[in-house]
């Protein structure tokens, strides 16, 4: 991995077939197993489905194949708030993965990883996604914002961020940057919502400390004030 | 805290249809076609399943979009996301009750990146097989759910074969309740698969819960012109508004004729493997006046035969009254 011209932690990413090496032969032999049983029925020849079978147990071997037609390249410009931004990407990598640990992004929060709390909401094309269920690959194409492109050239807040302030939108804060995104991405496609229509917009969105009525605030003042 | 990546895979990015049948024709059962991504990235983060090869069908603007067909019904694209089919004029307008059914589904940022074709074809969320136990589903010889203290308070009332497993999906009752077609590709071509016979249960494969197999792709959902502007219901009940999945849910198409139902589909999502047409309630209906009476017999038919296990008692009076409202409501 090429990671001289990338904002890296002081770890790169690591290789995951190496550390659950162990796990890999476990699951593989389980879940070939009923394949295997099958193979050997069919084809009555037990030499060759063994054959099979091992082969199916070095992942590593086959992924290092050449890719073939369809295959992605692992070196991506991607557009983030504005700018063109060259970066290695893996396949398996998530776009939170990218933001935060390569782009040095780490506005964008990772609560759970799993798509089930809304930390990690950023807008692709100014539509709200989780980007810890986005693979960066899949987001290529996309123009990506995240709460850092928010405010304006001359540092102005935008209005949601300002709003956020005002009403005391966020207690401990940790999942004010995905409420933001998703305000955002609420006021851009409704300028004008009814309180109902915020509250199903942001409801996509965990917040522990249970503020949500002060980020609902938040939104309607935000688009009072846009 | 400690973010770990999921498992290494070959990622392709077919420009077509027919690129990624042929990738997933020749790469077969070590293939995973990936649509929205939201149930598939979470099975590779926890290493449950492990596909080598993952072909990506988001850049495919064939399968996306909703179009109107000569004989009046509409087709929508696989890769059409759940945002764009419950803001639909269209399907608002002739088939409200699957505009209603997608909008409950998980929550806004999880809408605006699913994909119908995604939704229908997700997998079972039994616990226990996504907490990677051998059971059977997952290849191995065990119910963990069907046990004296098995948590099976999501599980099934019907259709129990080994696995107890349900169908997870708010938008599959309303497709099966309208009556809609998948097309499905593969090498061979593309052929089309009745709603009602695209969900399988695990009498018939306990590994998968829909006719699709390696090398085949969900292209299109269509859906016949027959029950456009019907009287519609769906309702689902969930522990929570957003992101959970049904305790149960049910849609329904019907045509009142006077006061009289002259026809009539229902279908109930999460009792079941497969989204549970309830041709016992349509068949005690039809002809029936609609009203308060008919609604209560409905009710009662519509449990008729539930198996329930320890913890999940509680979905027989709930589908019984979400019955009852879909005929006298609707």
């Amino acid at each position: 991995m090429s990671d001289k011209n990338l904002v890296t932690g002081p770890e790169s990413f690591p290789e995951p077939r190496i550390d659950d090496g162990a796990l890999t032969q476990v699951a593989s032999t389980k879940a070939s197993r009923r394949q295997f049983i099958k193979g050997v029925i069919a084809s009555g020849a037990v030499a060759s489905s063994a054959a099979v079978f091992l082969t199916a147990c070095e992942p590593g071997e086959q992924a290092a194949a050449p890719a073939s037609a369809g295959g992605v390249e692992r070196l991506l410009t991607l557009n983030v708030n504005g700018q063109m931004r060259r970066v290695d990407v893996l396949p398996n990598e998530t776009l939170a993965m990218t933001l935060r640990y390569k782009l040095n992004l780490t506005g964008t929060k990772l609560g759970c990883d799993r798509g089930e709390c809304g930390a990690c909401t950023v807008l692709l094309d100014d539509v709200a996604h989780y980007s810890c269920s986005t693979l960066t690959h899949a987001a290529k194409n996309m123009a990506i914002t995240t709460v850092e492109g928010l405010e304006s050239e001359s540092g102005e807040l935008h209005p949601v961020q300002q709003a956020m302030i005002d009403e005391l939108g966020p207690q401990c804060g940790f999942c004010t940057p995905g409420q933001i995104m998703s305000a955002v991405a609420l006021l851009t496609a409704n300028p004008n919502p009814t309180r109902d229509e915020a509250r199903l917009a942001m409801s996509g969105n965990l917040c522990r400390c249970g503020a949500y009525d002060n980020y609902l605030n938040s939104v309607m003042r935000a688009a009072e004030m846009a | 805290m400690s973010k770990d990546m999921m498992p290494g895979f070959e990622l392709y990015q077919p420009d077509s249809v027919d690129g990624a049948v042929d990738l997933l024709g020749r790469y077969g059962g070590e293939a995973w076609a990936l649509a929205g991504g939201n149930d598939s990235l979470d099975w590779f983060k926890d290493r449950v399943k492990r596909p080598q090869y993952v072909v990506d069908l988001s850049g495919l603007d064939e399968l996306r979009g909703i179009r109107e067909m000569d004989d009046g019904g509409i087709e929508i694209g696989a890769m059409t996301s759940l945002t764009e089919i419950e803001s639909s004029a269209l399907i608002q307008e002739r088939y409200s009750v699957l505009a209603d059914a997608t909008r409950r589904v998980a929550s806004p940022q999880i809408r605006n990146a699913s994909t119908i074709g995604g939704n229908v074809c997700q997998d079972t969320r039994c616990w226990y097989y996504r907490y990677g136990v051998d059971c059977y589903r997952a290849g191995g010889n065990e119910c963990y759910a069907d046990t004296p203290e098995g948590q099976n308070r999501e599980h099934c009332l019907w259709g129990a074969d080994r696995c107890i497993a349900v169908s997870p999906s708010d938008t599959a009752p309303a497709l099966v309740a309208l009556d809609a077609r998948m097309v499905v590709r593969n090498a061979d071509g593309d052929r089309e698969i009745a709603a009602e016979e695209f969900f399988i249960g695990p009498d018939i494969d306990i590994e998968r819960m829909t006719v699709l197999e390696p090398g085949d792709v969900l292209t299109a959902i269509r859906i016949p012109a027959d029950w456009a502007g019907a009287r519609f219901y769906f309702e689902k009940v969930a522990d929570r508004n957003t992101w959970d999945f049904p305790l149960v849910n049910i849609a329904a198409a019907m045509f009142v004729e006077g006061d009289t139902v002259q026809s009539i589909r229902i279908v109930a999502g999460a009792v079941q493997c497969i989204p549970r047409r309830l041709t016992a309630v349509e068949q005690a209906v039809t002809g029936q006046p609609k009203n308060e009476a008919t609604a209560a017999v409905a009710g009662q038919t519509a449990v008729r035969g539930a198996t329930p296990f320890n913890f999940n008692h509680f979905k027989i009076p709930l589908l019984q009254n979400l019955v009852t409202r879909a005929i006298r409501d609707a």
